[in-house]
């Protein structure tokens, strides 16, 4: 496969790679394609079943092509106190997916985050990195319609 | 010298960030520059105060350091005009003046005497919010890199594993090991080769001591893990860090890469022969991780899977070979006690639990945030004291630490003093530091059920009482929150719980049925309310409730109707509205919408 060589040559020497390689793979194409893994499993005499071993153990990696935008909805304890599980089913609810779902259009993949580590600013959610706290689910909806149709809303 | 210029802090943390202290930061350098005002405009990590971002610090020669708290873009603008251009503070946002800077202002609160600050005992988090984070000049202005010149210049590796172990300094990530003994072990243990790792894994949900340590004060984990390697005789140390925490790796790289150039890392640290590197190594998302050997295994490369112990990593961990895996904030004490000594470390905390803790204050409370506690205050403490209380007037319900691991104290333990066996007695652990407070809003069943879905997810699957029996353990409790519990199912609970106590291989499992036990001890009777009565008295779980519009004070507004997305609210304009029961899908879209209080939710 075109243009791993890179990753293979970065982590070839070192021992305990699998992760990374994977970690990098998942930068780059934003999901774990399989033909990335056949390649590399054929270059380093690996199977391809000990690398979806750790790409399924891992909360980390995709095996399908997220959406233009990546909505994350942390579901930490503060922001479940603080009515994250109401902001989630209305996001699912307006975008029409589940969790772990891509919109037809393939603009929004709806997904869960453990904990960011924001919690004093509860509840959090984040639409590709743009970080957004105290937010409620009207704030919420509001700010996932400037995504909509259109490029992010500037702030980064 | 150059001529000392009015300073501009602004506070860039995660939280910051959040709350939009880029945009803050980018207006205050233009509104300096367009008011022609030469100013130092820098950044710093959390300070703690999370509930009150986006903060920002000036400092004018000679005068006290003023923090200002929630400053938005007007705020900004004032602060610029008024204080950096003519030292005249803007009483409005002002949250206080450090008088260690300079000449005080009138009526300005004093920081350290304000009531979040006044019990706490900032140790580990010394630095945090006071340096910038990106400088190791900052960091060694403020003592950073003393320890590790007096420890490699000492010589005897064994001296500091003496000063630690004479602190009673015991591991922060939960377990409370004693970490002095955790390093002689490994000392003692002959290798040619040794690893000392930091855990940054923290995957307690609800919890962010480690984040906001990496993110502030990088170079004190550094210096702890070179002391750490010089002890016990490692010259190859890993962080390992959650992926979810970007910020915490960019700084820490940006701290592993000065350090290098200021020779305290590499083949020949400041000269002594002592070689020690670090890298760092991105966690993938599981919370498992945080346990020793599954954390290992994921820097082989592996699923991270517990395996038994012994053999304890201190004889074989890391490719084998003896590794110490200390946590974060264990870490970050160990500069301060080679400092400091160990005689001034233990005169913090109790008997058994020496030192201070940091822990995440957040849920219901009205100052939420970063703090750091001598061990020993008590919960009371914290909470009213230090976090003013619960906001909008509720009734303080619970206190959950410990995370998926720990339980939820009710308000007659308000009076526990915060140690490890304290906690521990009290039917919780300390644990790793978050801290969860919940109001009479807050359903303790829900709870319990949160924390299940969330273990019974991270479970690895190698244990079968673990893998299938925390998955048992959540759905008898979403059958009793779905108002279809049965009776027998509170024993149910208990046993099973029991069963996986028992025969779990790790801390996740052993330990996953604690927030059920702790609630069914502490709150049974809410328990007893959904089983027996089909009801939730905190009016949570969605299929016991309904929600009715109070005809009286409805004031056909519409609001409610407009909001509702299964259109089951119906009535004319400046008329009382009416739900259809049969078509509300029960998502309280109407309720949050509200002006008038006319939507009842039982």
């Amino acid at each position: 496969m075109e243009g791993l060589d890179d990753i293979l040559a970065k982590y070839y020497q070192s021992e305990g790679s699998i992760v990374s390689i994977l970690q990098d793979m998942e930068v780059r194409y934003g999901y774990i394609p399989e033909e990335a893994v056949a390649w590399v499993s054929e270059q380093t005499g690996l199977s391809a079943s000990r690398f979806y071993g750790v790409a399924t153990f891992y909360g980390q990696f995709h095996l399908v092509k997220p959406g233009k935008h990546v909505v994350k909805i942390c579901r930490g304890t503060a922001c479940h106190v603080k009515g994250s599980e109401k902001i989630s089913d209305d996001i699912q609810t307006m975008l029409n997916v589940g969790v772990g779902q891509t919109t037809p259009d393939g603009n929004f993949t709806v997904e869960h985050v453990a904990c960011v580590g924001a919690c004093a600013r509860a509840p959090i959610f984040i639409v590709d990195k743009d970080v957004y706290g105290k937010i409620t689910p009207q704030k919420a909806k509001k700010t996932l319609e400037q995504y909509m149709g259109g490029e992010g809303n500037g702030k980064g | 010298m150059e001529k000392a210029k009015t300073e501009i802090i602004v506070g860039m943390g995660t939280c910051g960030i959040t709350a939009g202290a880029a945009d803050i930061y980018a207006l205050a350098a233009e509104s300096a520059k367009t008011k022609g005002l030469d100013v130092r405009l820098s950044s710093t990590s959390c300070i703690g105060m999370c509930h009150s971002e986006v903060l920002v610090d000036v400092v004018t020669p000679g005068f006290a350091r003023v923090t200002y708290g929630n400053v938005t873009k007007e705020a900004i603008e004032e602060i610029i005009s008024s204080h950096v251009a003519a030292n005249v503070p803007v009483a409005k946002y002002v949250i206080a003046q450090m008088p260690s800077y300079g000449k005080t202002y009138d009526d300005i609160p004093i920081f350290g005497q304000m009531p979040y600050m006044n019990k706490q005992e900032r140790v580990v988090l010394s630095n945090c919010g006071f340096i910038d984070p990106l400088s190791i000049e900052d960091y060694i202005s403020k003592g950073g890199y003393e320890a590790v010149k007096k420890v490699i210049g000492g010589g005897d590796p064994k001296a500091a594993i003496e000063i630690i172990k004479a602190s009673g300094l015991r591991g922060r990530g939960g377990a409370g090991f004693p970490t002095g003994l955790k390093w002689e072990f490994c000392n003692k243990a002959v290798s040619d080769k040794k690893y000392i790792i930091c855990n940054a894994d923290e995957g307690d949900p609800g919890a962010f001591m480690d984040r906001s340590v990496l993110e502030g004060d990088p170079h004190a984990i550094i210096e702890g893990m070179l002391i750490a390697g010089f002890s016990i005789g490692a010259s190859y140390g890993y962080v390992y860090c959650r992926a979810e925490y970007p910020l915490a790796i960019s700084n820490l790289k940006v701290a592993i890469k000065e350090a290098h150039e200021r020779n305290f890392l590499g083949d020949n640290v400041l000269n002594s022969g002592f070689k020690f590197n670090i890298k760092i190594k991105e966690g993938a998302g599981a919370f498992v991780c945080g346990e020793e050997t599954a954390l290992i295994a994921s820097i082989e490369g592996l699923r991270g899977m517990p395996r038994a112990k012994p053999p304890f990593p201190a004889q074989k961990g890391l490719w084998g070979k003896p590794t110490v895996i200390n946590n974060v904030e264990t870490l970050a004490n160990i500069p301060r006690i080679i400092v400091k000594g160990a005689d001034w470390f233990s005169s913090f905390g109790t008997e058994k639990s020496k030192g201070t803790k940091v822990f995440a204050l957040a849920g219901k409370i009205n100052r939420g945030g970063l703090i750091e506690i001598p061990m020993g205050i008590t919960l009371r403490e914290i909470i009213y004291d230090i976090g003013g209380g619960i906001p909008n007037d509720r009734a303080f319900k619970a206190v959950q630490t410990g995370g998926p691991s720990g339980g939820c104290l009710t308000a007659a333990m308000l009076d526990t003093p915060v140690d490890y066996e304290s906690i521990a007695k009290a039917g919780s652990i300390v644990g790793s530091g978050g801290m969860i407070v919940m109001d009479e809003d807050d359903c303790m069943v829900n709870i319990a059920k949160y924390f299940l879905e969330f273990t019974q997810s991270e479970s690895c699957g190698k244990c079968t009482p673990c893998r299938i029996g925390t998955k048992r353990l959540y759905e008898i409790l979403e059958r009793i929150t779905e108002g279809k519990g049965r009776k027998g199912d509170l024993e149910l609970l208990e046993e099973l719980s029991e069963d996986i106590r028992l025969a779990s291989l790790c801390g996740l499992g052993q330990t996953a049925p604690n927030p059920i036990l702790s609630t069914l001890r502490n709150f049974r009777d809410e328990y007893v309310a959904h089983i027996e009565e089909k009801r939730c008295p905190a009016a949570v779980c969605k299929p016991l409730i309904t929600f009715t519009i109070i005809e009286k004070s409805c004031t056909g507004c519409m609001a409610c109707a407009r909001a509702c997305p299964t259109s089951a609210i119906t009535g004319e304009r400046k008329k009382p509205h009416f739900i259809t029961s049969e078509k509300c899908i029960k998502c309280g879209s109407c309720f949050d919408v509200c002006k008038f209080k006319s939507v009842l939710k039982k």
